[in-house]
């Protein structure tokens, strides 16, 4: 039974990498922008999470109402203001230009909130769990976490396949400069998709915090995690990044249980090994 | 009425000029083609009108208004659309999302969905598999339909024939008869000269991105073109 716990609680785990992840392959799938500021913008929302909690008395989840539209007015300001100018030179100014947005969130976040380790606080449903026959416990916010990864993943595909502003989204990552000469305004386009990816960084962000410590150097972890469920699952999938986060939550989980210091070994490892059998992950969908 | 103008359009890519003082007019209604040899400008000039190059306002002349400035998508809002050498349907799309695709500026006017499978009936019953599935002749009408789909006042065709049967090509050109019925104004890029001059009042010859002739199709001696076509 221990096992099957370790199973369960390691694909629960799964789900809010892939909430990590969905960000950063909505930005590389649409713009192909490499942002390697994803897991300090992901730390910023559990700040921003943490002031609005301490300026207003809400409860972490409750303070998303302004943390999501403050994050999404973030992205869209960053990629209209800065990140565009730098995406007709190839891969390598958008790296180096959100590399330097990690550093000055670091800092930033350093300079405004010291290097404490902080916490956010939920309450009593962090620790409830519902208890099955067999000696089976499932931990009900990792349940919740795991309920709105879903979610997020079921309403992307909608926003993808239903929709005009999804349809633009496809074809301006299929051919920009056609999409361009159909009408699509690419910049704004763009603007729009790293405000959408924003939205979901700021839920995994303070989900996250919730169950696990932060502080201001916390991010650069978090991007790994996030890659690792994205290649995992092959970029271009959404539905793979969910598999690819669960990938990863099981390794992390059964390596904990052989040894505590396994635990973010065994994830990495598993990651290594799927890249050296299936370089291209488990759901490949990009064609280039 | 003149609908498009340009005076002395130049056109660049890099450091190197591939128009030169281009001098082009198209009257509202009319069916213009272009033709020259590879390499010629044709293309670029589609381009540069429909704002995918750079150029200076004035270049370009739009319902008497200077449009050289504008980006690509401001010009399909103008009422300009591109149906773009080598099609360049989106693959992600199904044949009804790049036509809605081909919509997305929301510019009023007679072409929908509905009109568009009405012209291109085949593509009805297409219309749910994905673009590049179709055979050429089918992928060229989606094409055609996408840049309908904005409603322009100036269709821009750039090499329709392209690697077509030539019965499939005599379809699509019928189709365009249609559609410059409706008042549309076409520009046509074509390497098939004849099938160019059929469709058209009047014809520019570009030659190494100089304008090399210019006259009304009608009457005039096909064989004369030769020397404007290959510079010799």
């Amino acid at each position: 039974m221990e096992w099957v716990n370790t199973f369960i609680q390691g694909s629960l785990l799964g789900g809010i990498y892939a909430l990590f992840a969905i960000g950063l392959s909505l930005s590389f799938g649409i713009m192909r922008l490499v942002n390697i500021a994803h897991g300090d913008l992901i730390v910023l929302s559990a700040y921003v999470a943490m002031v609005v909690g301490q300026g207003t008395g809400l409860d972490p989840i409750s303070c998303l109402v302004i943390v999501v539209p403050v994050m999404f007015a973030l992205g869209y300001a960053l990629q209209r203001g800065l990140l565009n100018q730098t995406l007709t030179g190839g891969l390598l100014p958008p790296l180096l230009v959100t590399f330097g947005i990690s550093i000055i969130i670091q800092n930033g976040l350093l300079e405004g909130f010291g290097a404490y380790t902080r916490r956010l606080q939920q309450g009593a449903i962090e620790t409830a769990s519902l208890q099955f026959p067999g000696g089976i416990s499932i931990g009900v916010y990792p349940l919740l976490v795991f309920g709105v990864a879903l979610l997020a993943l079921g309403s992307l595909q909608l926003l993808f396949y239903r929709t005009g502003l999804g349809r633009a989204f496809r074809a301006v990552s299929d051919d920009a400069d056609t999409a361009e000469l159909m009408g699509v305004d690419n910049r704004k386009l763009y603007a729009v998709a790293l405000g959408i990816a924003m939205i979901f960084t700021a839920i995994a962000g303070v989900l996250f915090a919730i169950r696990t410590n932060f502080d201001p150097a916390a991010g650069p972890i978090r991007l790994i995690l996030a890659f690792e469920a994205v290649i995992i699952g092959g970029l271009g999938s959404m539905w793979g990044t969910l598999i690819g986060g669960m990938v990863l939550g099981i390794s992390q989980a059964v390596g904990a249980a052989l040894s505590p210091t396994w635990q973010i070994l065994a994830g990495h490892i598993a990651f290594l090994i799927i890249l050296i059998v299936r370089p291209s992950g488990l759901f490949p969908r990009t064609r280039d | 009425m003149t609908l498009l103008q340009t005076h002395n359009l130049s056109a660049f890519y890099g450091d190197f000029q591939a128009l030169f003082e281009i001098n082009v007019t198209v009257d509202e209604g009319e069916t213009v083609a272009i033709i020259g040899a590879n390499g010629a400008g044709k293309t670029t000039f589609l381009r540069a009108v429909a704002g995918a190059l750079e150029t200076a306002p004035d270049m370009v002349m739009f319902e008497g208004r200077s449009i050289g400035h504008h980006t690509a998508h401001e010009i399909v809002r103008l009422g300009i659309a591109m149906a773009p050498e080598g099609r360049r349907l989106f693959p992600s799309l199904s044949v009804e999302e790049n036509l809605l695709l081909g919509g997305y500026s929301k510019r009023p006017g007679p072409w929908n969905l509905k009109r568009v499978y009405d012209l291109f009936p085949r593509l009805r019953e297409l219309r749910h598999l994905p673009a590049t599935d179709l055979s050429g002749g089918q992928q060229q009408m989606t094409t055609v339909g996408r840049a309908l789909m904005s409603n322009p006042r100036l269709l821009l065709c750039d090499e329709l024939s392209l690697g077509l049967a030539p019965v499939v090509i005599r379809d699509i050109y019928d189709c365009l008869g249609k559609i410059t019925a409706e008042g549309t104004t076409v520009v046509l890029v074509e390497q098939d000269i004849n099938r160019a001059l059929d469709a058209s009042v009047r014809f520019y010859c570009f030659q190494e991105g100089r304008l090399a002739l210019t006259a009304p199709t009608k009457g005039f001696d096909r064989a004369a073109i030769g020397a404007a076509y290959f510079g010799i």
